[in-house]
């Protein structure tokens, strides 16, 4: 029984499916952090709530009568304003302080966002329906839900959409160039000030956009906020900043040995697994970095 | 200026202490009122059951006091309820149950919403000698402590699905099915796969799928694809509302076939609601159920019950409202049968409580749990796109047939 996976083979197949198309999602929200951590050094811990908030506002107009799927314009956009507003009222007294001071501040955040939420939309877990369907391979003994298909989808084309955004538009290059030289940037006259509020924004708009299709995969509570901070966080830390390619790749990889963690070690383990890897990615990291210091010496 | 300083501190002092003798009157029975205490989540995570418990709460001391109160000693008293909120936190709420006692004087209480914030308060309840009726605390491990002073309406948590697998072994010829199961990594969900375990043995059924699902996941499609591989005769899920409400996402989603689906938490969660069709053939554990034909003379029946309740707050009563009402008809009737207002009358005749009320017979166990009244199951049934939860167990009550076993969903339209 615990090793089901290795004598059926189409479960590998589903298992490898259900985790890449789960983990681009969660790469998504890791680009978010990772673009504002890089460009403001500031590590959100609001970011899962800032999805939630996303997934309601697609789940609000989907109570409206509208198709959910159009939470992924929607949502976007009012995020953005929430996102800049956000830095505007709190993130920008953070912002060059101490790294501790921030993640309490977002940490703040957190928490009034979830309450706000359950005051707003009440404590009940709630779906949207999408009535996509479900797409079946090898003889139907792989079915892949349609909305997550169309998910991941979604998620590509918003991320190729950020990247030719920050290499063409002059706001990108703000951007990149606030994130690798916030001083120098200013000097040569770049509002900095402008850069991050934008920057907050659309981290904000990214989590609009994965929160409004979390509302058609999976469920939506106030409460349920942190475990996607805390998957993104683990993305970036093994992905590093800045660097696309690599979160897509850890976000990927992270979806996949989640779902493998399931099946080879059991559920219960899942998430146990992936902090494990967090534990052992980081004392590696430490490792790699004391070896390179001795080096210099 | 000093003069007039020296007043406003005067008159301040005069409030407090007013105030003072006005809160400290509140205590156990004063004048024409017992005072009972309640911890209750009115924010938080469980704020939604929480209300629907103080609604219950409220509406029996409201129909109760209107019919007459309660008779101690040839004297009328009524009911009054201090609330606390809770924040659905068990520290604020054991908290809040020393406040309730300590500072107000409460001698008698009433249960906060959840198997966890029950457990967070019982120790409390039961330090001081507070007898304690509760509404919404299940899990088997509440009742296994030798509390004195706990008495709970409900059924326990691992009789929940018990009934189910009878039900499949009965479809079954008697013979011992394969069982999937998935459960969420919390005292209750964990409770009612210990009730699964030992119908398993009982019935000399097979478990081949058993998975405990951490709190944080809200995916469950590993299990899922594991139970589409194995093929078992029946699949659990227990996860409260989330549990549920992923449960049938997922299995429509990628057609999962299995020919009984019996969950917890389907009416919490509005699952004929928020899923429709999707959650046709759900079989769903349930405590109470309006059509049962249980009577007692405060609410008449359960369906008359629902209607005043729909019409006082304008929702159909969920069997976490209806539970919380039946405490109070608990404790009206061991007040009654004491006659006195010492604390371990009121106990002892707690003890020996044996009546009917439209919740269902209360009769209290050894361990302070209801041993009198059997769970019952519905099964999710559509016309249309109207779906609605009929009772099909246990058959005394049963106003539809089993709907056995689920077409497939390539059969379904």
């Amino acid at each position: 029984m615990d090793f089901l996976i290795f004598k059926a083979p189409m479960l590998m197949v589903q298992a490898s499916l259900d985790g890449i198309l789960l983990g681009i999602l969660f790469a998504l929200i890791a680009y978010g952090m990772a673009l504002q951590w890089g460009v403001m050094n500031i590590i959100n811990i609001a970011q899962g709530d800032l999805v939630i908030l996303g997934g309601y506002i697609a789940y609000t107009i989907y109570l409206w009568g509208i198709h959910p799927a159009w939470g992924v314009i929607i949502s976007p956009i009012i995020m953005f304003f929430v996102g800049w507003g956000l830095y505007k009222l709190v993130i920008n007294k953070v912002v060059d302080r101490d790294l501790f001071i921030s993640i309490l501040a977002t940490f703040g955040i957190a928490i009034v966002f979830q309450q706000l939420m359950n005051f707003i939309f009440g404590a009940d877990v709630v779906v949207a329906q999408s009535e996509y369907g479900t797409t079946m391979l090898f003889d139907n003994s792989v079915t892949l839900p349609n909305s997550k298909i169309f998910s991941a989808f979604i998620s590509v084309l918003y991320a190729v959409a950020l990247v030719i955004y920050m290499r063409k538009s002059k706001l990108g290059r703000a951007i990149r160039a606030t994130a690798q030289n916030a001083r120098a940037a200013k000097i040569l006259g770049v509002d900095t000030e402008k850069v991050y509020a934008a920057t907050f924004g659309i981290n904000a708009a990214l989590c609009g956009i994965a929160g409004a299709l979390i509302s058609i995969t999976l469920t939506l509570h106030p409460y349920v906020g942190l475990p996607y901070t805390v998957r993104s966080f683990m993305i970036v830390i093994v992905a590093g900043l800045g660097n696309l390619p690599a979160v897509a790749v850890s976000g990927m990889g992270l979806g996949l040995f989640e779902e493998f963690a399931d099946y080879i070690l059991g559920t219960e383990f899942r998430i146990g697994a992936v902090f494990l890897l967090l534990v052992l990615i980081l004392v590696y990291r430490r490792f790699k970095l004391s070896r390179k210091r001795e080096y210099l010496k | 200026m000093n003069k007039i300083a020296k007043l406003f501190v005067t008159f301040i002092s005069a409030i407090t202490l007013a105030l003072v003798s006005f809160t400290s009157s509140f205590a156990k029975v004063e004048g024409e009122y017992i005072v009972l205490g309640s911890a209750i989540s009115l924010t938080g995570k469980y704020s939604s059951n929480g209300v629907h418990t103080q609604n219950g709460y409220n509406m029996a001391v409201d129909r109760i006091n209107k019919m007459g109160g309660v008779e101690v000693q040839g004297k009328k008293y009524k009911f009054e309820i201090i609330y606390y909120d809770d924040e659905s936190n068990p520290k604020r709420a054991a908290q809040l149950a020393e406040r309730l006692i300590k500072q107000d004087g409460v001698h008698y209480m009433l249960g906060p919403y959840s198997s966890g914030l029950t457990k967070a308060i019982a120790p409390v309840t039961e330090k001081y000698k507070i007898p304690m009726v509760e509404a919404n605390g299940a899990s088997r491990s509440l009742f296994t402590k030798g509390y004195k002073y706990l008495f709970a309406v409900l059924s326990p948590a691992n009789q929940y699905l018990e009934v189910a697998i009878d039900l499949a072994v009965e479809k079954n010829g008697g013979k011992g099915v394969k069982i999937a199961q998935a459960f969420e990594q919390d005292a209750f969900s964990q409770d009612v796969r210990l009730g699964i375990l030992d119908a398993a043995k009982r019935t000399g059924s097979e478990i081949i799928i058993d998975d405990k699902l951490p709190k944080e996941l809200n995916d469950m499609a590993a299990t899922l694809a594991k139970v589409k591989a194995v093929k078992p005769d029946v699949l659990v899920v227990s996860g409260h509302t989330k549990g549920a409400l992923t449960a049938i996402r997922q299995i429509s989603e990628m057609k999962v076939d299995v020919p009984m689906l019996a969950m917890t938490h389907c009416d919490a969660a509005k699952l004929s609601k928020q899923h429709g069709k999707k959650s046709e053939f759900a079989l769903c554990a349930s405590q109470w159920h309006k059509n049962l034909s249980y009577k007692d003379k405060f609410f008449g029946s359960g369906k008359k019950y629902a209607k005043d309740f729909q019409k006082e707050f304008g929702y159909d009563p969920p069997y976490q409202s209806a539970e919380s009402s039946a405490a109070l008809l608990v404790f009206k009737d061991a007040f009654e049968r004491a006659n006195s207002f010492d604390r371990d009358a009121v106990r002892d005749a707690l003890v020996d409580t044996e009546m009917q009320t439209f919740y269902g017979n209360i009769k209290f166990g050894p361990g302070g749990q209801n041993v009198a009244k059997p769970m019952i199951l519905f099964q999710v049934r559509c016309k249309g796109d109207d779906c609605e939860n009929r009772v099909v167990a246990p058959t005394k009550w049963a106003s539809d047939k089993f709907y056995h076993p689920i077409p497939k969903w390539s059969e379904r339209s």
